[in-house]
């Protein structure tokens, strides 16, 4: 396989597990101020992420390292031309990750409470604009013949992409939820979760239903097979998991959302495909795997260092998953 | 204002903040891991109270880190984008393996260490903190690898207008990184020691604890000395070597503005860069040579012979960095780590004499200390990166000709005001937090602290 073909995959793949891992921190931050009433129950809500969540960002710096080591004119391109989206994404980071970290250091309600509040917007802020974000990836954005993006922050927010990060907020509400009924041990917080799961994961299919048929419409949807393919496996996924937990197969109903957000990555990057951002002004300034790229020296290098290194990421992160992986109670509070 | 000067200020900004955080982790994390293990080999609870006494100052500082880390990755895309296409198919890659190799080892195994006290053995959680401090060595070396590309490029070939890698071992052995590495993780020790020599003093003073204070103020002198010397040691190495690497900011630094044979060294200096010369100054005759060369004669070249030098490879153009920046923050350093051994030495002074609770002078000493190295660190870094100015890659591309095409000064003055004033906010709730954590009285007793 091309070496380009082989970095547009492994960036997928980084955003397929940010968006799976970050996506349930995501989503337990969203339903906070909903499912915990005390603060001994938001401690619970935030101690059940607790030893994950920064092990979860790291996928997302990941994958904007590998974007520049890879593709630097991807890089560069992307991360000047949303400017200002990614400095409110830097700010929900930077909030998000202090609250959590000192929310509980001061035994003083106003104290926890703010930070409670700034965890929720810290929380949903990242997720509807990264629902922006991979919209504009979908139709691509304005970007002239010098790979130069000539537009502003309300050139990307169109009704299509707004959609698309309300997409994301709901998504990932619901992917939170099932987090928590497979992590909360206790039982007043995931009877809470338990009403909020069905009521999200209704109205989140029909927004993505709608964001789907928008994106057949005026974007290159269709036009891939593969794409067409994960987002019938992406709808029947996130059929199965509110079906199933319904059916209180909460375990099962999380896998499959697992699997539906994997698809969901795989069907934006099977849209791109080969391109890396499109330009709306001509299809030929649009960014490919092959004008973006590195040299192939370095691609080499990287591929090396990646195949060595991914395993034993997966491997460790897998044990931390493992070791953690009973139910939080009111007795096991670090955060 | 204009996009290049507010995207500098950002840059100067986000970066310095993020570098308080730096060093105190890579040589936190190494007392705290060191801590542990004696607990391990020594069943002394003590040290068990220590390792999680300091270990909560860690974790306090480390949240901070993250958070601005996350920016410095973002950064280069957001407001350099014509630099970072002009050197990502180099500068990108250790960028991606720091995270890769670093930030998920760093992130999971310090998320083991904070909720595995109950769940894991006490030696493979004493081992999860080598892990972090181990790991918070592998990021700076990647980190450093990068900027040591824009100090000194190595192993690249000049095509289709970019450079481009053609040997990363070059980059791997770059003389620039083999001594800037050594020095930045001496410092970090350095921040360390005086940061808990420093509390502990703090402590003593109001009278807490007597004897777990004392415990944790010996054990910090001798990582205060240890990363003291080393960093001024390599320090000294930097300099002789940046004679030949770069010698506009060795010039700049000492504020050398004709060259001279042997060279003196200014003291202090009233600069006038418009006119180019010093109105004022303190020379000490030779030493600059001497600490050149080893030796009281040797010719030392000047800012003015160096920029027709430079003009003469380059092309028009004013190639003189900002002087006075230069020459103060190199001294703001150099003065720092001065005090920095003196401290060190009276603090081991005094504890081999069981004499530091009784001495209040020496104590509060200790407790202002702590602003020593984040004095130094901040120079250093102000010195390296104001030093190599106008270049953002030394020798290959200026600093105004990497700034963003598509971003606008509204743009960034936006984000510079956003990044103030929340690292504002944060600052205040870090220092309070740290001052919570640190200063109080520890239960005895294999009690929680």
């Amino acid at each position: 396989m091309e070496l380009n073909v082989l970095w547009f995959i492994l960036i997928g793949v980084l955003f397929a597990g940010f968006f799976i891992l970050e996506g349930f921190d995501y989503g337990v931050g969203i339903m906070l101020p909903f499912v915990s009433k005390t603060d001994e129950e938001r401690r619970v809500v935030l101690n059940t992420i607790g030893p994950f969540w920064d092990g979860n960002e790291v996928w997302l710096l990941t994958a904007g390292g590998a974007i520049f080591a890879a593709f630097p004119n991807w890089y560069a391109t992307l991360f000047s031309g949303f400017y200002l989206a990614l400095f409110l994404i830097l700010l929900a980071l930077i909030v998000r990750g202090v609250a959590i970290d000192f929310r509980s250091k001061v035994d003083n309600l106003t104290w926890r409470k703010t930070w409670d509040i700034l965890f929720f917007i810290g929380s949903l802020l990242p997720a509807l604009l990264f629902g922006v974000a991979v919209s504009n990836f979908l139709t691509g954005v304005p970007i002239d013949a010098n790979m130069e993006f000539v537009g502003n922050l309300f050139t990307l927010l169109t009704p299509f992409t707004l959609l698309g990060g309300l997409v994301f907020v709901l998504v990932f509400a619901f992917h939170g939820c099932l987090f928590l009924s497979l992590k909360s041990g206790v039982a007043e917080i995931n009877a809470r979760v338990k009403a909020y799961t069905s009521k999200i994961g209704l109205v989140m299919l029909v927004a993505v239903v709608a964001w789907v048929v928008y994106a057949a419409l005026i974007t290159g949807l269709l036009s891939s097979v593969l794409a067409i393919g994960a987002t019938v496996l992406a709808a029947l996924c996130l059929i199965g998991a509110l079906v199933l937990q319904a059916k209180n197969k909460n375990g099962l109903a999380f896998a499959a959302s697992v699997t539906a957000i994997l698809a969901v990555t795989v069907m934006v990057f099977g849209t791109m495909f080969p391109n890396v951002l499109i330009s709306t002004l001509n299809p030929v300034w649009s960014l490919t795997i092959y004008n973006a790229c590195s040299s192939p020296y370095t691609l080499k290098i990287m591929t090396i260092v990646a195949v060595t290194l991914v395993p034993i990421v997966l491997l460790y992160q897998g044990w931390s998953f493992w070791m953690f992986r009973k139910r939080v109670t009111k007795n096991d509070l670090h955060y | 204002m204009d996009v290049v000067l507010l995207s500098r200020l950002q840059f100067g900004l986000t970066t310095i903040y993020h570098f308080f955080f730096v060093p105190l982790t890579i040589g936190l994390t190494l007392m705290v891991a060191i801590m542990e293990t004696m607990y391990v080999k020594k069943k002394d609870e003590h040290y068990q109270q220590m390792a999680k006494f300091w270990g909560k100052l860690l974790l306090i500082n480390f949240a901070m880190g993250v958070v601005t880390g996350i920016v410095q990755e973002f950064q280069f895309g957001m407001n350099w984008s014509t630099y970072s296409r002009f050197v990502g198919d180099i500068f990108g890659a250790p960028l991606a393996i720091e995270a890769l190799f670093a930030f998920f080892l760093e992130s999971t195994f310090l998320g083991i260490w904070i909720f595995g006290w109950e769940k894991l053995k006490p030696a493979l959680h004493a081992a999860c903190m080598w892990i972090v401090a181990l790991a918070s060595c592998v990021s700076a070396f990647w980190i450093l690898l990068a900027n040591s590309f824009m100090q000194n490029p190595v192993g690249y070939v000049i095509n289709n207008g970019r450079a481009e890698m053609d040997s990363f071992l070059a980059l791997l052995t770059n003389p620039h990184l083999q001594l800037q590495y050594p020095h930045v993780i001496a410092g970090g020790w350095a921040t360390a020691g005086f940061f808990v020599l420093g509390i502990s003093a703090i402590n003593l003073l109001k009278g807490h604890n007597n004897a777990f204070f004392q415990k944790s103020l010996k054990f910090a002198t001798v990582f205060a000395l240890i990363g003291a010397l080393v960093s001024a040691g390599v320090g000294h190495a930097q300099g002789q070597h940046l004679i030949y690497e770069q010698p506009m900011k060795m010039a700049a630094a000492e504020a050398l503005w004709e060259t001279e044979d042997p060279a003196g060294l200014a003291l202090v200096a009233s600069i006038d860069e418009e006119q180019g010369k010093n109105n004022f100054e303190i020379v000490i005759p030779k030493l600059l040579s001497f600490m050149v060369y080893n030796s009281f004669d040797g010719e030392v070249r000047g800012i003015h012979e160096l920029q027709a030098e430079m003009e003469a490879k380059y092309g028009a153009g004013d190639y003189v960095p900002p002087v006075a920046v230069c020459f103060w923050s190199f001294r703001v350093m150099v003065g720092a780590g001065g005090l920095m051994i003196g401290l060190a030495l009276l603090a081991i002074f005094l504890t081999r004499k069981g004499k530091e609770v009784q001495c209040k002078y020496s104590l509060t000493a200790m407790g202002l200390g702590i602003a020593l190295p984040y004095l130094a660190n901040s120079g250093g870094w102000i010195l390296a990166e104001m030093g190599r100015q106008p270049w953002i890659v030394y020798g290959l591309q200026t600093v105004s000709e990497g700034v963003s095409v598509a971003v606008s000064s509204t743009e960034v003055l936006i984000s510079l005001v956003g990044f103030a004033l929340i690292y504002t906010i944060l600052a205040v709730v870090d220092v309070y937090l740290l001052a919570k954590f640190g200063v109080r009285n520890v239960k005895t007793g294999a009690e929680e602290v």
